[in-house]
Parts: C-alpha cells; sequence; structure tokens
C-alpha cells in the first residue's frame, strides 16, 4: 500500500533532523495559524497563489529564494562547524548525515537558493522594464513557480522521512546507483530536481517569448535595458541546457528504477557520459545564474552613478560571447579523468576566453561610474564589494582552467573556495543589489539603509574570512567533502574559517531585522513617486508598487534609456507628458491551475520516491486532468474600465507633478 | 587513456627562468611562511613543475588584477556623489580607445596563459612516461570501499592504505576501482587522477627526495571516504629493498582475499600481502572479478546502511 515508506524512514534516533525538523514545522504551523486567525487566507488565495501577475508571482520566487538560501545557509554552519570539531575527532556529524548536508547545501542553494531568487527578479523585472503588462504565458508562468516549489518541498521532507542523497550535489555514478545507494536520497534528488526543472524550462520559454514578442513600441533590442539582454541571454541557455539535465536524469532514473545501464559500467554502460552530460548542462548553469546577475548590476552601477552604461553595445557583445562559450568548456570539470594533452589543452583555452568577455565587463563598469556621481547605497555598495572580490574569483578560475594547475587543486578546497567567491560575489551579492533596488518597486517603500549597510559589511567580512583560509588549506591539499581529518596543518586554517561563519551569520540576521524594521517604518519609507532611486528604465516610470497592469497606457520608447528621456524632457519643461487617452485594459484572470497542478506533483515525486505506484498514476491523472480543466475554460480575461484606469494613473501623475514642482523650488532656492 | 609505452619520453626542459624559481620560492614562502604541506613545496619534478605554473600564472593574474581593485575603489571614491571637485560628465557613455584597451587586455592575457596551459597540457600529461636513467617502478592501484590497494607486479607484494617508493625512481602508476570513482593523488608530488570501475587511467610520478607524505582520495566516494587517506613513503633503494623483503611475509593476496577486501569497511593500519595472484588486476579491470558489493539490501528503505565506519583515526 505505501510501497517502501514506513515508520522506520523517520530518523527517530537522530535529534539534530528531528529538532531542526520540529522547529521548522512549528514556525509554519504558527504562520498558517496566524494567517488564518487573522482572516487572510481568502486574501491569499485571490491575491498571491492563484496570481498569474508576473510581479506577485516574481515576489513569491525571491521569497522562496530568501528563505532557501537561509536553509542551505544553516547545512554551511552545521558543516564549518562540525569540521572545525571534527580533527583527529568524530565531531558531532556522523558520515551518513554530514554526507547528507553537504549534498543538500549544494543542491538546495543552487536549485532552490540561487534559481528561484534570480527568475523571480527577472520575473518581477523584464516585463516592467519592456514596458509591457505581463509575460507572454501569465498561467504558465504560475505553474512554473509552483513546481519551482514542489521540488523545494520535496528536498525538505527528506529531512525527515527517509534520508537525502549522500552523493555531494551532482550524484555521479556509479556511487548513485542502486548498488552503493539503496536509499531514497537519491530519488528524493532526481524526483526534486526534475520536477522543478520542468518549470525552469517553461519560465525560461516565457521569458524568451515575452522578451522576443512583447516589447514596448519602440523598444528595439538595441534600447532594450542590460537586465533585459542578460535575462534574454540567461533564459535561452535555459532552453538549451536544463533538457540535457532532465534526459541525464532521467537516465539514471531509468537506470535505479529499471535495471538499465546507462552509467553502471557494466553492460556497456559507462559513468563518464554522465559526467559529461552533468556538466553540459552544469556549466551552462553557472552563467544562466551569472548573467541576471550581470544585468543587476549594470542596472545599479548605471543608476548610482547617475550616467548611462559605458559602452553598452560592447556589453551586450560580451554578454552574446558568453552566452555562446558557456558550452564549450564543460571539460575542465575533469581534466583529471587523463583525456590527453589535446583535449585538456582545448578546453583549457575556451575556459579561459571566457575570461575575455567578463573583464571587459568588469572593465566597463569600472568606467560607468567613472565621471559620474556615486551615490553609496546598499545596491552600490554589493555592487562595488563585487567588482573588487569577484575578479579574485575570476583570476583563480582562470588558473584552474590551467591543466596542470588543476591537477593538483581539483576537489580541494582551493576550488571550492573558487566557486564560492564567483558564486557568492556575483550571484548572492547580484540579489541582495537587486532585493535592496527592486524593493520599493515591490511594496511602495524602500528598504532601511542602516541595517541594509551592516548586513552588507558583516556579509562581505564574513564572506572573506570564510573562504579565503579556505584557499590556503586547499593549497596544502586538503580535499572537500572530509567528515573528518587529522592532519594537524589544516586544522587552524579549518577553524579560521569557522570563525567566519560567526560573522555570516550576524550578517544575516541583519538582512532580516532589515526587513522587520523596514516594514515597520513603512510609511516614513514610503516611495510615493514610483522613482526613488533617481532611475533611467522604464519600471520607475509607473507607480510603486505599479497596479496590476503595470502602465496606463503603453509608453512609446524613443531611444536607449527610455524612462531617463522621458523624464529629462519633463524637468526640461517643468511639467508631465500630457495626458493620454485612456482605454479599458484586458487582463489575465487569475487561476489555480498552478498551485493544483504543483499538488499534484508533489504527489508524483513523492509517490515515485517511495514506489506508492497507484498514488502515483493518481497524481499523474490529477496534473493532466487539471491541465484539461484549463485548457477548456470559457473566460480568460477579465476588463479593466477606462475610468479605473485614469483613476489609478492620475493619483501617480499628481505625486510625480508634486515632486517635480518641488524639485523646481529647491533649485530656484 | 592510451598505452602509456606507446608514447614519447617527456622532455624535462626547465622553461621558467632563474627569476621566476627565486618567486616560485620566495612568494609561497611569503604567503605560506614554514607551511611544510603547500603543493608548492614539492617533492617531486611534477610537482615541481605544477607549482611553477601555479605561481606563475598567479603573478601575471595578480598584475592585472590587483590595478582593477584599486582603480574600481578610486573611481568609486573620487566620482562620489560628495565630491565637488570631481568633474560629472553625465552623458559620457563610450570611448572607442578605451574600448579597444578593454578588449585587448583581457585578451592578451588570456593568449599568454592559454599558451601555458596548452604546453602544460601537454608536458604534464599525466600519462606521459618520465625521462629518467632508471628503469620505472610499476605499481597497480586499485580503490575500493574505502581503503586503497597497492599491488607491484615486478615484487610480487601489494599494500593496503601505504604506499612505498625508491627515491629518484619514476614511477609508473596504472589505476582503476573496484566499485566507485575515487581519485588518487599525493600532493606533494603532482598530479591527481580519477580511478574508474572498468578502466584504467595512467599517472607518472616521481619522488626525488626522501620524505612520508599525505595521499588521500579526492573524489567523494561513500560514508567511508575521510579514511582513503595514506603514507605516501618515499625512501632509498635499499630500504625499499627491504620493505619488499618484509612483506614478503605477509599473506596472500588471493581471489578470495580480494573479495574480503572490496567490501565496504576502513583499514586504519596499513596492510601488506607477500604474493599476489597473476593477472589480479587485469581481472579487476575487466570485470571478471566481482565488483566492490556496496552496502547491500538494508539500506532499501531509506535507513542508513549497516557498515558505518567510525570517525576520527
Amino acid at each position: 500500500m505505501l510501497g517502501k515508506l514506513t515508520w522506520s524512514a523517520i530518523p527517530f534516533d537522530q535529534p539534530i533532523p528531528l529538532v531542526a525538523a520540529a522547529l521548522v514545522g512549528l514556525v509554519l504551523l504558527g504562520v498558517i495559524a496566524w494567517v488564518a486567525i487573522a482572516g487572510w487566507l481568502p486574501y491569499l488565495w485571490r491575491e498571491w497563489i492563484t496570481s498569474v501577475d508576473h510581479k506577485r508571482i516574481g515576489v513569491m520566487y525571491v521569497l522562496l529564494g530568501l528563505v532557501m538560501l537561509i536553509r542551505g545557509f544553516s547545512d554551511a554552519i552545521l558543516m564549518r562547524s562540525h569540521q572545525a570539531l571534527a580533527y583527529n575527532a568524530p565531531g558531532y556529524l556522523p558520515p551518513e548525515h554530514y554526507d547528507q548536508i553537504f549534498s543538500a547545501h549544494g543542491t538546495i542553494m543552487i536549485f532552490f537558493g540561487a534559481m528561484p531568487f534570480m527568475i523571480g527578479l527577472m520575473n518581477f523585472v523584464v516585463p516592467l522594464q519592456l514596458g509591457v503588462r505581463d509575460v507572454a504565458f501569465p498561467t504558465l508562468n504560475s505553474v512554473s513557480f509552483w513546481l519551482t516549489a514542489t521540488g523545494a518541498l520535496l528536498v525538505n521532507v527528506s529531512l525527515v522521512v527517509g534520508e537525502f542523497a549522500r552523493t555531494g550535489w551532482w550524484p555521479s555514478p556509479p556511487l548513485s546507483e542502486t548498488t552503493y545507494s539503496p536509499g531514497v536520497g537519491v530519488d528524493y534528488y532526481l524526483w526534486a530536481i526534475q520536477i522543478s526543472g520542468i518549470g525552469t524550462l517553461m519560465s525560461g520559454v516565457n521569458l524568451v517569448t515575452t522578451i522576443l514578442k512583447m516589447r514596448a513600441p519602440g523598444m528595439s533590442y538595441l534600447r532594450m535595458p542590460m537586465f533585459c539582454w542578460t535575462a534574454l541571454a540567461s533564459n535561452l541557455l535555459i532552453i538549451a541546457a536544463f533538457p540535457i539535465l532532465t534526459a541525464t536524469l532521467a537516465m539514471l532514473t531509468l537506470d535505479r528504477y529499471l535495471g538499465f545501464h546507462f552509467f553502471t559500467d557494466e553492460a556497456g554502460g559507462n559513468s563518464m557520459l554522465f559526467m559529461n552530460l552533468f556538466w553540459a548542462w552544469g556549466h551552462p548553469e553557472v552563467y544562466i545564474l551569472a548573467l541576471p546577475a550581470y544585468g543587476i548590476f549594470s542596472e545599479v552601477i548605471s543608476t548610482f552613478s547617475g550616467k548611462p552604461l559605458f559602452a553598452y553595445r560592447s556589453m551586450v557583445w560580451a554578454t552574446l560571447a558568453i552566452c555562446l562559450l558557456s558550452f564549450t568548456v564543460w571539460l575542465h570539470h575533469f581534466f583529471t579523468m587523463g583525456p590527453g594533452g589535446d583535449v585538456n589543452g582545448v578546453f583549457g583555452i575556451t575556459s579561459m576566453i571566457i575570461a575575455v568577455p567578463t573583464g571587459v565587463k568588469i572593465f566597463d563598469w569600472m568606467f560607468t561610474m567613472y565621471g559620474g556621481r556615486v551615490r553609496f547605497t546598499t545596491p552600490m555598495l554589493w555592487s562595488v564589494a563585487f567588482l573588487v572580490t569577484f575578479v579574485v574569483g575570476g583570476a583563480t578560475g582562470v588558473l584552474l582552467a590551467i591543466p596542470p594547475a588543476d591537477f593538483v587543486l581539483h576537489n580541494s578546497l582551493f576550488l571550492v573556495a573558487h566557486f564560492h567567491n564567483v558564486i557568492v560575489s556575483a550571484v548572492v551579492f547580484a540579489a541582495f543589489a537587486g532585493y535592496t533596488y527592486w524593493f520599493p518597486k515591490a511594496f511602495g517603500f524602500t528598504l532601511d539603509e542602516w541595517w541594509g549597510k551592516a548586513a552588507f559589511w558583516f556579509s562581505l567580512i564574513g564572506y572573506v574570512w570564510v573562504f579565503t583560509p579556505l584557499y590556503v588549506v586547499g593549497l596544502m591539499g586538503m580535499t572537500r567533502r572530509l567528515q573528518h581529518f587529522s592532519v594537524a596543518e589544516w586544522y587552524p586554517w579549518i577553524v579560521a574559517a569557522s570563525l567566519g561563519v560567526i560573522v555570516m551569520v550576524v550578517g544575516v540576521v541583519c538582512q532580516v531585522v532589515q526587513l522587520v524594521v523596514s516594514i515597520r517604518r513603512r510609511e516614513q519609507l514610503r516611495d510615493v513617486t514610483g522613482d526613488p532611486w533617481d532611475g533611467r528604465s522604464l519600471e520607475w516610470a509607473t507607480a510603486s508598487p505599479p497596479p496590476s497592469f503595470n502602465f496606463a497606457v503603453m509608453p512609446h520608447v524613443e531611444g536607449e534609456e527610455a524612462y531617463w528621456a522621458i523624464k529629462q524632457r519633463a524637468r526640461e519643461q517643468a511639467r508631465l507628458r500630457e495626458e493620454p487617452d485612456y482605454e479599458p485594459v484586458e487582463m489575465p484572470l487569475n487561476s489555480p491551475t498552478g498551485v493544483v497542478c504543483a499538488f499534484f506533483a508533489t504527489l508524483v515525486g513523492f509517490a515515485m520516491i517511495w514506489y506508492i505506484w497507484w498514488l502515483a498514476a493518481l497524481g499523474l491523472a490529477g496534473a493532466f486532468a487539471t491541465f484539461v480543466v484549463f485548457a477548456w475554460r470559457d473566460r480568460v480575461e477579465y476588463e479593466i474600465p477606462a475610468d479605473a484606469v485614469a483613476r489609478i494613473n492620475r493619483l501617480n501623475r499628481a505625486s510625480r507633478l508634486e515632486a517635480l514642482q518641488q524639485a523646481r523650488r529647491k533649485e530656484a532656492a | 587513456m592510451t598505452a602509456a609505452a606507446t608514447l614519447p619520453p617527456r622532455r624535462r626542459t626547465r622553461v621558467p627562468a632563474a627569476s621566476l624559481r627565486i618567486a616560485a620560492v620566495v612568494i609561497p614562502g611569503l604567503v605560506l611562511s614554514g607551511c611544510q604541506m603547500s603543493l608548492l613545496n614539492a617533492k617531486g619534478p611534477v610537482g615541481a613543475d605544477e607549482a611553477n605554473i601555479l605561481v606563475v600564472a598567479s603573478i601575471i593574474m595578480l598584475a592585472i588584477i590587483v590595478p582593477t581593485m584599486i582603480v574600481t575603489l578610486v573611481f568609486a571614491w573620487w566620482f562620489r556623489a560628495s565630491n565637488p571637485r570631481a568633474h560629472y560628465r553625465p552623458d559620457w557613455a563610450f570611448s572607442g580607445k578605451i574600448e579597444l584597451v578593454v578588449w585587448s587586455v583581457p585578451f592578451l592575457t588570456i593568449v599568454f596563459l592559454g599558451g601555458i596551459a596548452w604546453i602544460g597540457a601537454h608536458r604534464l600529461d599525466p600519462a606521459v612516461p618520465l625521462e629518467s636513467d632508471k628503469p620505472p617502478l610499476r605499481v597497480q592501484v586499485v580503490s575500493l570501499d574505502w581503503k586503497w590497494l597497492f599491488i607491484y607486479p615486478e615484487q610480487q607484494v601489494a599494500s593496503v592504505n601505504e604506499l612505498v617508493v625508491p627515491v629518484g625512481t619514476p614511477v609508473q602508476f596504472i589505476l582503476t576501482s573496484s566499485s566507485v570513482w575515487n581519485s588518487f593523488f599525493v600532493p606533494r608530488l603532482g598530479s591527481m587522477i580519477y580511478t574508474m570501475r572498468g578502466m584504467t587511467s595512467q599517472l607518472n610520478l616521481m619522488g626525488d627526495q626522501e620524505a612520508t607524505l599525505h595521499g588521500l582520495s579526492t573524489h567523494f566516494s561513500g560514508d567511508g571516504f575521510p579514511h582513503m587517506q595514506f603514507p605516501a613513503r618515499v625512501v632509498p633503494d635499499g630500504a625499499f629493498t627491504d620493505w619488499i623483503q618484509r612483506a614478503k611475509g605477509g599473506p596472500p593476496l588471493d581471489t578470495a582475499a580480494y573479495g574480503e577486501l572490496a567490501k565496504q569497511s576502513v583499514v586504519d593500519m596499513p596492510v601488506t600481502y607477500g604474493s599476489v595472484e597473476p593477472d589480479l588486476f587485469r581481472r579487476i579491470v575487466d570485470q571478471t572479478i566481482p565488483k566492490g558489493p556496496g552496502p547491500g539490501r538494508e539500506g532499501d528503505n531509506g535507513a542508513p546502511p549497516n557498515v558505518k565506519p567510525k570517525g576520527g583515526s
């Protein structure tokens, strides 16, 4: 009846996951109870859970990303503190638990922390920057989000029901085959990633279509803000790369469930194939995350320097070059397989070539600041810190691309320090820069600067503090994933890295406090005009938060930096644009399709993990039925009458006019 | 993974100039003063060459990134909004000259480092035998769950979790795995290489000073992974012969003994075998000997397997 699922799947003998899960469960129940008692459930269902508004979905993506970043960070705390106690000692985590922690840390950070964060920001910002009212397929967007949430849920369920993979975040065969991993851990990984991967792929299709087909009148490709370009490149990569991952994991699933031999190293199967296929997705994945991050830095640095982005076209070329080149380098993840000098040499060189467009970007950001009026707000601090720390990660990356250097550094903590150096300073710093930068657009008030800067400084110092010792200890031959060690020379560096984690914890706490403080002070932090940072692209041309239809009338774009041009004219003429003729707006109806689909997908995933075949069939049938019901719907859109559009837009015009006149008076005085 | 014998011997021309050799000693010395463990303090020619490449490439890149970091901070600070002396140029957004520099600097750097990568990938290809007057010592390496088996085919002895090689003699390793992937690595001798079941990989190393070095697996292989560490002793010829003689007194390594070794377990003290069944290594590679059995079916319901390595060592 319940397949492999029995009471022994719950680790009653392991206090750490049980207590942690109980704590999370209590918090979750508390929040739900609070929401229910306050009577907000209907509101949540109506306005968020079933919403197909790209802004709401973007916010939910970012929220999921934030929560999962904290989950992944707590894994990091466990790993670092355990290792500090594991010199000639067993530490406090047994190997089978420690191995799950580092596997979960990588999986969660990449798939459920960084990815939702970046996709969320793209979802929220891209349609606004393009001057359109929604993404191309609004309901599909909701399905994408909820399927991602399903994946995150399954990974977290593995904490208490069964186990997570003990193979590392890429489950490399034959270790991940049933002979060596007979438990459900790898299955949790496979189904969580497959289900969320479908969501990611659909999200990629959605955003590419939106960017290619739905720009405001006059918004030619070379007038798009840089963030839209990087979003386009990143989503093209998603479309090209994610099917590889899906196919690879499907093959591993066939190996595990039906006794196939794709990767078993017997009956003609070969594990090297998995390594190639996985990294053929895995390296583009790095740029799927990094490209939107570059876009965020471009927007932030340009806005807070009060200047257009330096060498915009050059940046576009660099972005597209990275997009293409990212598919030519995967082999550098296994130079030590021994493929010979020619193969290693070629892939060493292609890996280095990626550093050229990336280097160009760094210099162009530098020259964007040159001749500017730099305002050191929190997003700008994250960006400058990125410029300074990222080049170190880039340099160590080029170093690792030299095959003989990789022969002694592969899989070492030097490598671990390298990829954290690039991913933290590019993706995580960009995530927080983007979060602070666009928060007022989403919620109508800015985030508290003092706490934001505190979070920034503690995070930056903690991050440098953690990873510098790891670079050093990697040069001393220490490899990753050691549950305990007995080399005296490594010990002080591991302790030093662990102390740095404490500083990072303070940073994370400041980040949380910032949100709470800002919500409490929201009246003082209110953004009345919709343009709190003196922005340059179209998202700042509408109110904060924008109305559901984003723009009362479609903006007409006449050059690069669409909003900057409009604003300059308003400043010169000391008046706003002519009031447009308002027309009724058609918007897509909310739909529970996404959340219902994801509910059934969760059933399928859980049932497949535990071999509960009837439940899997039921889940599949349910998901298909949901799709059929959606496809046969009669009403697709609802209409917002012209006078409602006019009323909403006039409110924003009034506050903008007020701000304009205030600025004039100040100048005159 | 071509046969080692068909490849021409590597020429050991010392390319880096004397100044770079000095830098190779001084800079790591500053960075890791007194650190005996460092990769940069190599005990063999392969490791020394790799350390050289590491240092040279690092110096080249530091020469670019340090100024970049400084200029970034200077630009950001000088052009701060509150600095009245900074000249605001709100529309300055392109300069062909700057773009030329901006594209050429990384490009030229990569051309140069790409040359190092290409030459290094060939010169230091692990499969290429080292040039020496002495005939090479052959060692067959098998990674097991969770220990290392070293077979000396010419001496007809084997050891578990202890590698002993004579100083100044090139060593030709041929490696495979009984179960999952591992990666064989003695940091201060140089290059690591994967071990994979049903396949062999080649690695050529040499110790040029007497030392007891730390060896380990660097590719995660399961719960006992941290136990896959071993001493790699580089000893004088006489001591090596003595060690072989002592090892001869050990029990034989036949199919049955290998079957026991292949089971999941950890070995904290090195073990030696006095004789080795002929063709054992070949039969492991062509899979006529059963693979490592893994944890068994006990783990089926998601519970941990019955073999738990103990922590610490």
